[in-house]
């Protein structure tokens, strides 16, 4: 069994609906750890110390967050530029994310067509994306596919449901399957 | 009846005329209450008809001196009292049998019976506990170097009496008068030796059991009644009572109800029992006063004036001249010495007891007595005189030498950038968040205790009033940058404000204020950066709140960034309108409500009037 990590980051997390139930799904999970980051360090400082120990207790972290402006909130940033420190997590002596999986859980107002090379936002949730499979390709992590929930402004109770269930599935799947069946990408 | 009421009155009109006249000349309330004193007795306006009645009330109202160090004990843990044992034994000890001896030896030299001189020396000896501690509390100094010696010594002198009470009986020629002792040491007088000793001591264990486990589940069952006059009363009880029970066996009182104090400073009820006291110490002591005040025979000086004025000022030096000795070898500097010497150069209102008491046994002759009197009393007046002479102009002269030298030994290290005001819990805790990230700064406060402190923890301290002018120029204020006030008179704000834009215009200010009314007097006068002292603590305790019932940190840490700017925004807006009086009442509902609309609206789910944060009403309906 797998001790997942799950950095959550939203600034108003009392009003979205869709990562309530998301949180809500995969929060009594045993071994399923979350940090809410806007909880945690509502001024932007951050512990890095702790942040650091928690990351290297479990072998697959998520990043789920809404997806502003093509990216994640900025307090999410903030944390991957202070704990992903070098010589810890890259660089001489920063082995201590090697062979973690990673990915991202993200929310978006716009739908999964509007992504796409026809659509309104002209490139793919996983070209937008580029920036963290790189951090996770430079820390030697396994980067996986992001998990996605589009239209979010209109979605309807029974959907929202059905995606919340996808995400405890994928969440299980995860922290329990002997092998991870899912491709990733691993710089070699 | 009428008699007493009329009485009242006129101690009490006196009192209120007189005391706060004299704390507004920074001469302290002891001298203001003697001065009453001095005004309402027999030789002023004579609303007191001899000596003898004011020599009546100052008995009675002597209660008051037990009192206080029942609640000085109280205040005092006994682990502390421990630690005091070195200050009390050695310092207490030689400063009795030095004065005693001195005196003793100066009036056999001018060719007094040694009999008397020897009752002389004893009770000249002693110091008013009355005067020196009311006033070290006034000054807030009974944890100064200087006041812990002094409370030292003063509570030796308690001891002492008990050795002094059974001198001077032997000094009676041929043992025969012996008799007509009336008795200071109640029924004890005529036990055997050894009973005697065991009845003190029964007695003073009988005080400690007391307050261990007796006065504890009493003042419980009292209090469990709900009656507060008769927890005052109680307490007035266990005062009362010790104070009989001490001199029963011929002890101080003053001693036994320390004694409890201390006993009784761990106990819950120690702020009850502090409160409900304090007011009858205050009025009994400041009655005490008034009747030393009014027992100073001014017949008898006038006529021996240059008699007893030398004698009184003899006795003073003399005095001061052994506590200045003994404050020398314990190390104190020369300002905490002179009032530690100065302050304890009077004589002690229990040498009125030694002197009715050896002129009861015909030590004196009743001249002698009336002599002593006037003496004692001219020295606890003009102790207080003294010290204010030190306190205001001799003190500061020397902090100021203090300061020049210090300034010159300076002038090598390199000057700091920044000037504080002012160190106490606001000031200390700023000066620390600069000290940490590498910001040294110049400090002025005039606590001298204070001072002392940050001098030995390596801060740049000069002692003294910020709205000197040559004060700050030896802070350095032309080479520094900012100037931060941390005190928290407005007044002195003002002025040091005013000093600052007229003598050093480049200087930036940042001052604390209490509140807006005086943020708009500082904005008056120009001043950009001030700071409300309650502004940032209480919106960061109403951050904990919101978060304690449910509220999502980030949020309300905004929101809280927000409250506050606009809190200083509107008060720069209500500024402008302060003056019209109508139109600024209007505005400050105007502005409130805004408050309330931008946070209800901000908390509520429909927030979308004010807050477009992340996600806006019309964005989601696209």
């Amino acid at each position: 069994m797998r001790k997942v990590l799950i950095i959550f980051a939203h600034p108003k997390f009392e009003h979205s609906d869709v990562n309530f139930q998301l949180i809500n799904a995969v929060k009594d999970l045993e071994n399923v750890t979350i940090r809410d980051l806007y909880e945690l360090y509502p001024d932007f400082t951050i512990n890095i110390q702790e942040e650091q120990e928690i990351l290297f207790e479990h072998e697959v972290v998520i990043f789920q967050h809404p997806f502003y402006w093509y990216s994640c909130p900025p307090l999410l940033k903030q944390w991957i530029d202070l704990v992903l420190e070098f010589g810890w997590a890259y660089g001489p002596g920063g082995v201590y994310l090697k062979n973690k999986y990673l990915l991202n859980a993200i929310t978006s107002g716009g739908s999964q067509e509007v992504y796409s090379h026809e659509g309104r936002n002209r490139f793919t949730l996983e070209e937008f994306l580029r920036p963290f499979e790189q951090t996770a390709y430079l820390c030697w992590m396994r980067y996986l596919p992001p998990f996605h929930i589009g239209g979010t402004h209109q979605i309807q109770v029974d959907e929202l449901q059905r995606k919340a269930r996808a995400y405890r599935e994928l969440v299980l799947q995860l922290r329990d399957e002997k092998e991870i069946s899912i491709p990733y990408l691993q710089k070699t | 009846m009428n008699g007493f009421l009329i009485n009242a009155i006129i101690f009490i009109v006196a009192a209120i005329i007189c005391v706060p006249i004299a704390k507004r000349l920074g001469m302290g309330s002891v001298l203001g209450y003697l001065i009453a004193g001095i005004l309402i007795g027999p030789y002023l306006l004579g609303f007191i008809e001899d000596g003898n009645q004011g020599q009546d009330i100052m008995h009675t109202t002597e209660f008051g001196v037990v009192m206080m160090l029942f609640l000085i004990g109280l205040e005092l843990e006994p682990k502390n009292l421990w630690k005091m044992k070195d200050l009390i034994l050695k310092v207490g000890l030689s400063q009795v049998l030095n004065t005693a001896a001195l005196i003793f030896e100066i009036s056999i030299l001018i060719g007094v019976n040694w009999r008397v001189g020897l009752a002389v020396g004893l009770s000249m000896a002693l110091s008013s506990t009355a005067i020196v501690l009311q006033s070290l509390k006034e000054k807030h100094q009974m944890d100064s170097n200087s006041g812990r010696m002094s409370f030292g010594v003063l509570l030796m002198q308690d001891i002492a009496v008990i050795p002094i009470l059974a001198v001077l009986p032997l000094l009676v020629v041929a043992g025969a008068e012996m008799s007509a002792d009336s008795g200071h040491g109640g029924f004890l007088e005529h036990q055997p030796g050894w009973v005697q000793t065991l009845m003190i001591f029964a007695a003073i264990g009988l005080v400690i059991l007391m307050g261990r486990y007796g006065f504890g589940p009493i003042l419980n069952w009292v209090s469990k009644t709900k009656l507060r006059e008769l927890f005052t009363a109680s307490a007035l009880l266990i005062v009362v009572g010790i104070a009989f029970l001490m001199e029963l066996v011929g002890l101080s009182p003053a001693l036994g109800t320390f004694l409890a104090g201390v006993i009784l400073a761990n106990s819950p009820y120690k702020h009850a029992l502090e409160s409900d006291l304090d007011p009858f110490k205050g009025l009994l002591l400041g009655l005490f006063f008034m009747a030393v005040g009014a027992t100073i025979n001014f017949e008898l000086i006038s006529s021996n004036a240059s008699v007893i004025i030398s004698l009184t000022l003899g006795v003073m030096l003399l005095k001061a001249l052994v506590l200045l000795i003994i404050g020398k070898v314990r190390g104190l500097s020369i300002p905490e010495n002179l009032s530690f010497a100065f302050g304890l150069a009077q004589v002690s209102e229990f040498s009125f007891v030694t002197y009715a008491f050896a002129l009861q046994l015909g030590i004196f002759a009743a001249s002698t007595s009336d002599f002593l009197i006037a003496v004692t009393a001219l020295t606890m007046t003009l102790t207080p005189i003294v010290m204010l002479v030190i306190d205001k102009l001799i003190i500061p002269k020397l902090r100021e030498k203090e300061s020049k030298n210090e300034r010159e030994a300076d002038t090598f290290s390199e000057k700091n950038k920044v000037i504080l005001v002012g160190f106490a819990h606001f000031g200390s805790t700023l000066g620390r968040f600069l000290r940490a990230n590498g910001i040294e700064a110049t400090v002025l406060d005039f606590n001298p205790d204070q001072v002392d402190l940050l001098r030995k923890m390596g801060f740049k301290v000069f002692y003294g009033d910020a709205t000197r002018l040559d004060l700050l120029h030896s802070a350095g204020a032309e080479e520094a940058q900012i100037l931060i006030s941390a005190i928290n008179s407005s007044e002195t704000n003002r002025k040091l404000v005013e000093l600052c834009q007229e003598h050093f215009p480049h200087l930036e200010v940042m001052i604390r204020t209490k509140n807006r009314n005086d943020a708009y007097e500082l904005m008056e006068m120009g001043v950009e950066h001030i700071y409300r002292e309650h502004l940032d603590t209480s919106i960061r305790m109403g951050e904990d709140v919101l978060k304690k019932l449910g509220f999502r940190a980030h949020t309300i840490h905004r929101l809280a960034s927000q409250f506050r700017k606009y809190d200083e925004d509107a008060l720069k807006v209500l500024f402008q309108y302060k003056n019209d009086r109508e139109e600024y009442i209007s505005k400050v509902k105007k502005q409130i409500e805004q408050q309330e609309l931008l946070l209800s609206g901000e908390l509520s789910k429909k927030f979308s009037l004010n807050d477009q944060a992340w996600d806006s009403e019309p964005m989601k309906n696209r």
